[in-house]
């Protein structure tokens, strides 16, 4: 029996393997791509503070319902909230945790940040393959200072399914019938043209790799990868620039307290301040969880995020959940949550 | 003399018992080695029928909701109203094209490579080459893929691809095949990176083959006064023409199930456009991308996907076996 003494081993290792992992109990979420900045800057700073780590993987809205379906994580993340019954059927409990714009982003020579101005309909038409060249009349007519290259529009789009193409096509919807037809809204829609990227992050690298290509992303992505945003022209008709403000206006609209499961969709919101593509972030968790510890960590985690992390959100061009929401949201986590 | 036989014997009997015990203990040990080895043979067979049988189950909701329609449509609508339209046309007709470009561009190149290293190639020179192939074939196919999306992308778009659009503009048939606007992301980076990363298998089998060629063969045909050329085109070729071709197979079998470098540069579109300039997706790409947010006929039109690329593979690679078994018996006659 010369392996005794090396199963033993093994044995003890595995025991000291599990008893670290126990220990050092992550706070474990999954989803959404378009708040990974925010959550990762908000980790840093609550490791730094309180000592727990939180392990947040971006792997996209839909992915992020289904893992915490299955159980896999403590919280799911995603764009795209779920409606009341949806909700219910699972015991899960929704609330917004943070809320942002989505920009289009260009790669032009010569067209700095901010200089390109794009309408609903136009931007609509450049995804239904409609609008093909950059000098089109209808870009052209919203920029007349600009010269514009009559060069193809590389349209770029994501691959994978994604909250963020949530708010983008819901917005597409609200401002182009053909659009709304043809197309529709959804994590995943059937695109008319253009290249697929995986993750914000994909879409903002291929279009910082591509000539006189378009695409979307969370501003923050934007802002990062120094990419050229575009201006809109919002439901008003008033032009606007994508800045704190202008998302904030927008999501000034949302009357949160009267919606089930906090269920709002903040894209063409009316105001002439608001920016067109504004959209809101959501968390999952079960009402009855069957780790009421790691439950209750995850609670602690975004407590403080609410209490110490507006900030950091501002800092990263995101707008946080006005403090009268926040006092909404824990009475929800103590209503809803049973972890205690 | 009586005592000494009876001592013999007393001597003997306990050597045979103990001869009989350590064949015996040979027999078991030897039995449950074939029974471990077994087990083992068994454990592949097991897997692969289980994954077969995994993948037919994954995939039986939309078999049957679609049919054979699946490999005809190209619509791939997962949110359309009320059901989903799936067809699985654009990720097939990507897959088979671009590992055909890719054979046609790596298979010229593979052979020159190893008729090089095998007849032409001074002695020193042979191990770099032979070394470089194989160190090719040792890079990471995401590596592939970042080059081919940050170097060779941009380097097809702004220079290559639209100087052979403008070049055959007014021929018919090319004029579709090469049309603009050219992509970063094209089925033909793609094709292009393919090629690259299946070079390596098509030149290593090629020149191992090349090898089997007996001198003597050679050695007459140049007694006769064949040139080069015709020594390779006359003898090395037909001799191993059956080694070459199984050798091919293995590399479209490769190429047709490479997943991470594709799914970087090809752009990831179902629609088939006909220029290879364009956009398109592969099987494995498809797979690769809209996997993890797929549900209920989505995800399980993606196993079908999956099940018709194993269905693939399993059919070039069978061709391949066949033929190195030909080749095989050839040499042994």
């Amino acid at each position: 029996m010369t392996f005794n003494p090396l199963m033993r081993a093994a044995a003890v290792a595995i025991v000291a393997l599990t008893g670290a992992t126990a220990q050092a109990a992550d706070i474990t979420g999954a989803g959404a791509t378009f708040p990974f900045p925010i959550y990762s800057k908000w980790a840093d700073a609550y490791k730094t503070a309180t000592g727990n780590g939180l392990n947040y993987q971006s792997i996209g809205s839909g992915a992020g319902i289904k893992q915490i379906q299955a159980k896999t994580v403590t919280f799911g993340a995603t764009d795209m909230p779920l409606k009341a019954d949806a909700l219910k059927k699972d015991g899960l409990v929704q609330w917004p945790m943070v809320m942002g714009g989505i920009v289009p982003v260009v790669n032009l020579e010569g067209v700095k940040p901010g200089e390109l101005t794009l309408d609903g309909e136009t931007l609509a038409d450049i995804y239904l393959g409609k609008i093909t060249k950059w000098d089109d009349a209808a870009i052209k007519k919203l920029n007349a200072k600009l010269t514009l290259p009559s060069a193809a529009i590389t349209v770029v789009r994501r691959s994978d399914g994604s909250g963020t193409t949530f708010n983008f096509t819901d917005y597409l919807s609200k401002v182009s019938k053909d659009w709304a037809d043809k197309v529709g809204s959804d994590a995943a829609v059937e695109w008319p043209v253009g290249v697929g990227a995986k993750g914000n992050d994909g879409v903002a690298g291929n279009v910082a790799q591509t000539k006189n290509s378009i695409g979307y992303v969370e501003y923050a992505y934007a802002k990062q990868n120094k990419l050229t945003f575009a201006d809109m022209v919002n439901k008003a008709g008033k032009h606007v620039e994508p800045t704190v403000a202008a998302f904030q206006a927008a999501a000034a609209n949302a009357d949160w307290a009267n919606a089930p499961g906090y269920y709002q969709i903040l894209t063409n919101q009316p105001g002439e301040a608001s920016w067109p593509i504004t959209a809101a972030t959501f968390i999952l968790m079960y009402g009855e969880p069957s780790d009421k510890a790691a439950s209750m960590e995850a609670i602690k985690f975004f407590d403080w995020a609410f209490a110490k992390g507006d900030k950091m959100a501002e800092e990263l061009d995101y707008i946080p959940m006005p403090a009268s929401v926040a006092t909404l949201i824990r009475k929800t986590w103590a209503d809803s949550i049973k972890n205690k | 003399m009586t005592d000494m036989i009876l001592q013999e014997g007393a001597v003997e009997a306990p050597t045979n018992a103990w001869r009989a015990k350590a064949l015996a203990s040979f027999k078991l040990g030897d039995s449950v080695f074939r029974l471990l080895a077994q087990i083992a043979a068994a454990t592949v067979l097991l897997l692969l029928g289980g994954i077969i049988i995994s993948l037919i189950i994954g995939a039986w909701p939309a078999i049957s909701t679609y049919g054979f329609d699946f490999l005809t449509t190209q619509r791939w609508a997962p949110n359309a109203r009320p059901n989903p339209v799936l067809g699985g046309l654009g990720p097939i007709y990507g897959t088979l094209i671009s590992s055909v470009i890719a054979l046609l561009i790596a298979v010229p190149v593979g052979l020159g490579i190893s008729i090089f290293l095998t007849e032409l190639c001074p002695q020193w020179l042979r191990r770099p080459v032979g070394v470089a192939v194989e160190l090719l074939a040792g890079i990471p196919s995401i590596i592939y893929g970042m080059w081919g999306f940050f170097v060779l992308g941009p380097m097809l778009a702004d220079s290559i691809e639209p100087a052979i659009v403008d070049a055959v503009e007014n021929i018919p048939v090319l004029n579709v095949i090469f049309a603009g606007p050219a992509s970063n992301l094209s089925l033909f980076n793609a094709s292009l990176v393919l090629a690259i990363m299946i070079l390596p298998f098509v030149t290593a089998i090629a020149r191992d083959v090349f090898n089997t060629v007996p001198p003597v063969l050679k050695e007459a045909a140049y007694g006769l006064g064949c040139t080069t050329w015709e020594v390779v085109r006359r003898v090395v070729i037909p001799y191993t023409r059956v080694g070459v071709i199984g050798g091919v197979m293995l590399a479209l079998g490769r190429a047709l199930g490479e997943t991470m470098a594709v799914t970087f540069v090809i752009g990831n579109s179902f629609r088939i456009t006909g220029s290879i300039f364009g956009p398109g997706t592969t099987i494995s790409a498809a797979i690769a991308s809209e996997f993890a947010e797929s549900r209920d006929l989505h995800q399980s039109a993606l196993i079908l996907l999956g099940l018709l690329l194993f269905v693939l593979t399993f059919f070039v690679l069978a061709a391949a076996r066949l033929m190195l078994m030909r080749l095989e018996r050839k040499q042994g006659v």
